[in-house]
């Protein structure tokens, strides 16, 4: 054991830095991955249920290639979340910047509850869906600080990024709830067992289009897991200050309904994994509140702190830290190294680094695709400028 | 001497314009007051003059406003008359039925409805248009509806194509409601005062941009009985040589554009509009049957929009026979709004565009 010890603090350091310097990637644990425990049972939360029978185990299985690559992607978010905004405050990014750092478990955690080839769609704090759903951080920072580069070509910005199977990034409040619908009823009519996640906040929670989509989405047996991700605050305002019913699982009344810990990742995934089954059955939509917490205010022009307290953050972040609580299970249960996650998160802050670099240095779009992507599959045509001598070209 | 500072989010350089007008003499009372301060003097003003009028929003009374124009008054006035509202905008819904309870009593709710950018007004424009609009004439003068819906309209800076539309051209379409669309801080206070004093709905097209800018206001302004009526237009700036009508924002542009092009010895007569609906359409063919010729210079669309209209009416008018050249109108670009800074400039008029289109239009 002291040999190991040894190992670990004095040669593979050695080794690591002698590797590092010439660009290899370097195992730095000393420990042979038969050393680590390969897979994990977790007790999780019990999840509150409405007009349920039963709901998602109340155990989730963690193995260690899922713990690495969950707490990769949750530090690469963080990383990427403060990066920008650094990057706001030094004004390279402009506008609005919806920040999503404290709640990676849920982005996370619904990810690995579908597939792929599902759907999602979400309000505007959609950095983090980006990168789940095929985004790379370099589009996304590119994006924000609106350059060719960008995943929208910079023309969308912050609160309008898409991917594939992934419809934004929506800057309305509510409105992508009827189109997450929409995209259910595709869904079903297509026949491809694909289902969408349609995601809305607290906020939104009390807009009657909502309502509406619950009833049609009920009516008709949408394939659709509406999910209300509850960071207790919408903009400046607490949920017991504007919603009647604060028990966001209950609102789809006749929808069945769980309330989870979306600060959890097993949690939230086991509850994605139930709701999809729950959806890919016929049964028709079904609604996930994740009771989660951001650390920034509601946007960069917000502080945070002037409905709640600095006690309160701070409290969210040293006892319900999604990635903090990850990484203490997988210590815990020696599925991992202190050094091991200490490279990722080298890793993690060098792709940010470079991110940022690309985001800073790629030149902004070019003035010809002013007025192109107005009309899909149609023949160029002539868009007016800023006076009538002024004709624009626009191709689709 | 009147002076004028505009300073543009957009990271713009700061534009000084010294204006050289005569008829607006410093007077020692004078004090330089932001839009933002003035449309806030004015809501205090008039909540405390009566007893009826509340404002409702979101984010309005705990957190000073979103954009601080309400910073104070729930302090001051408490949670009676400002509400904080969940983020449902057909709210408007209940304070007509607010409306409508005191039909036949002289005392109904007078409420000020802060939409957080006018983008989110289309969630609740069907009460905005028919049951706002509309009810008096469809009740036939039974049903009055004096509410004021305000806030921060058209483009701002990096706020990407569904937080940057104009609304002028949409609501002044509606036959029944009032839209004003304030550029001045003396604008703002006198024209949110007549608005709410107003007994007819009023659509309030502020510009976030604006917010910021500090103007002169004369003594005069500052009384507590100050108001601009509803519907006439202001001559800012005198000229000879051409009319350029603007609306919002957009008059700073077209004063900095007039100061550029004096040095050239084209002398623009500049108008803010002031009120959209219903148009000062006499202000406007007056100054045609001096200068010859038209300008509108509009920060929205241009297909169906405020410029296309008053081109309309002047046509339709007296004053087209004094047109010595096609009257033009110099808009934003026809697209959504996109997000990268180039792409933005170049999507909303631009000072040099004014100029271009002053030159083309005079054949200079």
């Amino acid at each position: 054991m002291y040999i190991g010890l040894l190992q670990i603090y004095f040669i593979v350091p050695w080794l690591a830095s002698c590797f590092r310097q010439s660009g290899a990637r370097v195992v730095v644990s000393a420990r042979t991955y038969a050393d680590f425990t390969p897979q994990a049972t977790f007790d999780i939360k019990k999840c509150d249920l409405h007009k349920l029978e039963e709901g998602p185990p109340l155990q989730a299985m963690l193995s260690r290639e899922e713990g690495l690559q969950y707490y990769r992607t949750m530090q690469t978010m963080r990383r990427m979340e403060l990066k920008a905004d650094q990057l706001y405050k030094q004004k390279i990014i402009r506008g609005f910047c919806h920040l999503y750092d404290g709640q990676e478990a849920c982005a996370v955690g619904i990810e690995a509850g579908i597939n792929l080839s599902d759907h999602l769609i979400t309000a505007y704090r959609a950095h983090a869906y980006t990168l789940t759903r095929g985004g790379t951080v370099r589009e996304i920072m590119a994006e924000l600080t609106g350059r060719r580069g960008g995943i929208a070509k910079g023309k969308g910005g912050s609160m309008h990024m898409y991917t594939k199977n992934f419809y934004g990034g929506n800057g309305i409040v509510g409105a992508q709830v009827p189109l997450g619908a929409g995209v259910a009823l595709a869904c079903k009519y297509l026949g491809k067992n694909e289902l969408c996640v349609c995601l809305y906040g607290d906020g939104a929670a009390n807009q009657g289009q909502i309502f509406e989509t619950y009833n049609m989405a009920s009516l008709w047996k949408l394939p659709c897991i509406f999910i209300c991700e509850n960071n207790k605050y919408g903009m400046g305002t607490s949920v017991e200050r504007a919603a009647a019913s604060t028990d966001y699982y209950k609102r789809g009344d006749f929808i069945p309904g769980l309330r989870v810990d979306g600060m959890d990742i097993l949690c939230v995934r086991e509850a994605t994994k139930f709701a999809a089954e729950h959806c890919r059955s016929g049964k028709g939509p079904i609604l996930m509140e994740l009771q989660t917490y951001r650390y920034h205010g509601h946007s960069m022009s917000d502080p945070g702190v002037s409905y709640r307290t600095r006690e309160e953050i701070q409290e969210v972040r040293s006892k319900s830290d999604p990635i903090s609580m990850l990484k203490d299970r997988m210590l815990s249960n020696n599925m991992a190294s202190v050094e091991e996650l200490k490279e990722i998160d080298v890793e993690v802050r060098k792709e940010i680094e470079d991110a940022a670099q690309f985001a800073t240095t790629d030149p902004e779009p070019p003035l010809d695709d002013l007025c192109n992507h107005i009309f899909y599959n149609n023949p160029p045509m002539e868009v007016r400028g800023t006076n009538p001598w002024t004709k624009l070209k626009s191709v689709s | 001497m009147a002076s004028l500072r505009c300073f543009l989010r957009s990271g713009k350089n700061a534009v000084s314009a010294v204006l050289r007008r005569e008829f607006h003499r410093t007077s020692p009372a004078a004090v330089q007051v932001t839009v933002r301060d003035a449309l806030n003097q004015a809501m205090d003003e008039e909540l405390e003059r009566d007893e009826r009028v509340f404002l409702l929003g979101e984010e309005v009374a705990q957190y000073d406003g979103a954009y601080k124009i309400s910073r104070g008054l729930w302090k001051k006035y408490g949670d009676k008359r400002i509400i904080d509202t969940p983020i449902t905008e057909v709210r408007m819904m209940i304070n007509l039925s607010k409306n409508h309870l005191r039909m036949f009593l002289i005392a109904g709710l007078r409420p000020i409805c802060e939409f957080m950018t006018f983008n989110f007004s289309m969630q609740a424009i069907d009460q905005v248009i028919n049951s706002a609009a509309k009810t008096y004439y469809m009740s036939a003068g039974l049903q009055p509806v004096p509410i004021v819906f305000r806030g921060p309209n058209g483009a701002s800076a990096g706020v990407a194509a569904q937080h940057s539309q104009c609304f002028a051209a949409w609501y002044s379409h509606c036959p029944g409601l009032k839209v004003v669309s304030p550029w001045s801080a003396e604008d703002a206070k006198g024209l949110l005062k007549s608005a709410i004093r107003d007994d007819n709905p009023v659509v309030f097209l502020e510009n976030e941009l604006m917010y910021g800018v500090p103007f002169e206001m004369s003594e005069e302004a500052q009384s507590k009985d100050f108001i601009i009526p509803i519907g006439k237009a202001k001559i800012e700036r005198q000229g000879n040589h051409v009319t350029l009508v603007s609306h919002s924002r957009m008059v700073s542009l077209c004063l900095d554009a007039a100061a550029v092009l004096a040095k050239e010895g084209i002398e623009c007569e500049v108008i803010n509009m002031r009120t959209i609906r219903p148009l000062d359409a006499e202000a406007i063919e007056t100054s045609i049957m001096k200068t010859n010729h038209l300008i509108t210079v509009e920060g929205g669309w241009p297909q169906f929009g405020v410029g296309a209209e008053i081109l309309g009416r002047i046509m339709e008018g007296p004053a087209f026979n004094y047109l010595d050249a096609p009257a033009v109108r110099v808009t934003g670009v026809d697209i959504p709004m996109p997000y990268a800074k180039i792409l933005e400039d170049n999507s909303i008029p631009q000072i040099k565009d004014i100029i271009f289109s002053v030159k083309k239009t005079l054949n200079v």
